[in-house]
């Protein structure tokens, strides 16, 4: 059944960097940690949910805390000028990585639902009103769903979905007719955390200046995984998380256009984010500090760093080629029972992830059958609750793979929905 | 491997293919309805009361979702027949995983105790304890 096919990276090398992917599971759930009662090794295909973290950034975060640990752009202290350049540099590495101008377009946030809220408060509340309209797809993430729709919901803008075609795929023709003169944000999702699909970013921000509008992509499930350049792109906004890369939870980035961020008011007010404050009124500080207000996401945005540092080494091209093998053999695999269905594009044209389900079996019921053979993977609506009404179902199993992820794990999650389909058949 | 599952032994299967006491009344002293968001669970259940007014004669239920959601509100019906409210009402969470006779990992238990919460709560409408509530939703 397995397949040892040629990697294009050295996957034996890189698990070595996570010591997680050598634990075993099963013990008390309740106590956090690998205890004696783990019984089953780990096979984590849940990288879409959030991606395991590599020594080097969880050193990076200690050597932070353990040797520079202080706040940034306050005290003129030797720690504070550190952990400032660092944090700092932080913005460069991430401006570089994808191809933006400059730290002036890189907002460190919480996560890539701050980036959407940001935007949709600073700019959307002030920009939009009753006679606008906002075009999102049928596939967004809650994220972007859930934002604009109440944004909506307070200015009046009217907000309107792209369709998803059969094979998951968005619906060109409608877009076109949906994003008109009165369209002043089209926010899109990259690619899909449920279906996989890669959508036509670039054609769709054509589509949106034709019109004066912006463009918003949520990178989220993009970025980790293939090489991405904002400019080749041309978005205007464009998001992601550290979480989902090999990086800490509670980082979050926003790209934005410098002569629009420029333009908009701050989202968040407070410390950080002033330069001149008196009883009466205030005035920002630069971009981007002037929407980091607060302490900043500092230990975080210095192990982002590290993170892409880490994926750059190995190289963007190398894993998205490594990630298009895993989900082809996957969807061939799962699709060879013919009681599964699998949502979205083909094998060998999607992101690195299968939502899939199995006849007669809930989407939980098979999580908790594979995950006593050891793997992880979702069930439920992914956060695209829409969506899965509109796939007519109420849930869905996802497995997603990453660089570490290999064919002898696959072959662990198809043997457990076999087993699965064995008991519930 | 072989584990089998241990939360999918054979009487939550059974129970979840050849659901007992399946269907609606026609005649139930009380009915309630119940969903739990996480799986998308529905349950419904109906019950006659003898005319004491106290004990249960019979229970039956629908619903859709997960096996063990089903498999549990199956296992409820048998269960309460020929029981008193009182007892009905006396049931906590680890009577539930008795019943099921498996461990129920922590992020499935509001699957097992759906049945029994829309039971309870269908029996504090109708005794007055509670007004007003259309539909229970697992919060446990």
């Amino acid at each position: 059944m397995s397949t040892q096919e040629s990697y294009p990276i050295d996957v034996d090398a890189i698990r070595e960097d996570f010591p997680i992917l050598q634990r075993k599971i099963g013990g008390d759930v309740t106590v956090p940690g690998p205890s004696e009662d783990d019984d089953t090794p780990l096979v984590y295909l849940d990288n879409g949910a959030t991606s395991q973290t590599p020594d080097q950034v969880v050193d990076a975060i200690a050597d932070y805390y353990r040797t520079y640990n202080s706040n940034v752009h306050r005290g003129i202290h030797h720690l504070s000028q550190e952990a400032s350049v660092a944090y700092e540099n932080a913005h460069d590495r991430v401006a570089e990585f994808i191809g933006a101008n400059g730290r002036e377009e890189v907002v460190f946030t919480k996560n890539t639902t701050e980036s959407e809220n940001l935007v949709a408060y600073a700019w959307g509340l002030n920009e939009l009103g009753p006679e606008d309209s906002v075009v999102l797809t049928q596939m967004e993430h809650h994220a972007s769903l859930v934002t604009w729709q109440q944004i909506g919901k307070k200015t009046g803008a009217d907000v309107r979905f792209i369709r998803v075609d059969e094979e998951g795929r968005l619906d060109m023709d409608h877009a076109r007719e949906l994003v008109d003169d009165s369209t002043k944000m089209v926010s899109v999702v990259h690619v899909s955390n449920t279906l996989g699909t890669v959508n036509p970013v670039s054609e769709l921000a054509d589509l949106a200046h034709d019109h004066g509008a912006y463009i918003f992509v949520d990178g989220a499930q993009s970025v980790p995984n293939r090489p991405v350049d904002v400019q080749d792109i041309d978005a205007d906004f464009f998001a992601f998380s550290g979480h989902k890369m090999c990086g800490p939870t509670g980082i979050g980035v926003l790209y934005g256009k410098e002569e629009i961020l420029e333009e908009m008011e701050p989202y968040l007010y407070g410390g950080e984010m002033i330069r001149r404050v008196s009883y009466d009124d205030a005035s920002w500080e630069d971009l981007p500090w002037k929407f980091e207000a607060g302490t900043p996401v500092i230990a975080q945005g210095i192990a982002l760093h590290a993170a892409i540092d880490y994926l750059d080494d190995i190289g963007m091209e190398k894993i998205q080629r490594h990630e298009e093998q895993l989900v082809e053999y996957a969807y061939d695999e799962l699709t060879a029972f013919d009681d599964v269905e699998i949502y979205g594009p083909p094998g060998d044209d999607r992101g690195g992830l299968v939502a899939f389900n199995l006849d007669g079996v809930h989407a939980h019921d098979l999580s908790s059958i594979v995950n006593d053979y050891g793997v992880a993977i979702r069930a439920g609506d992914h956060c695209t609750q829409p969506l899965h009404d509109t796939l007519g179902v109420a849930a869905s199993a996802r497995a997603s793979f990453y660089l570490y992820n290999t064919h002898e794990e696959i072959d662990v999650l198809v043997d457990a929905v076999d087993e699965a389909r064995q008991l519930f058949g | 491997m072989g584990m089998g599952s241990d939360m999918y032994r054979q009487q939550i299967l059974d129970h979840y293919k050849n659901p007992r006491n399946y269907g609606e009344m026609e005649d139930p002293t009380f009915s309630h309805v119940g969903e739990n968001p996480s799986c998308g669970d529905t349950i419904k259940v109906d019950v006659r009361l003898e005319d004491d007014g106290e004990t249960i004669e019979y229970v039956s239920f629908t619903g859709d979702g997960c096996a063990i959601s089903q498999a549990s509100a199956s296992l409820l019906s048998e269960k309460l027949q020929g029981t008193t409210l009182d007892e009905l009402e006396s049931m906590d969470t680890d009577d539930v995983t008795e019943m099921l006779g498996v461990d129920i990992s922590p992020m499935r238990i509001k699957c097992a105790v759906l049945a029994r919460q829309v039971a309870q709560d269908g029996a504090k409408l109708h005794e007055g304890e509670l007004d007003d509530l259309d539909r229970t939703v697992t919060e446990e």
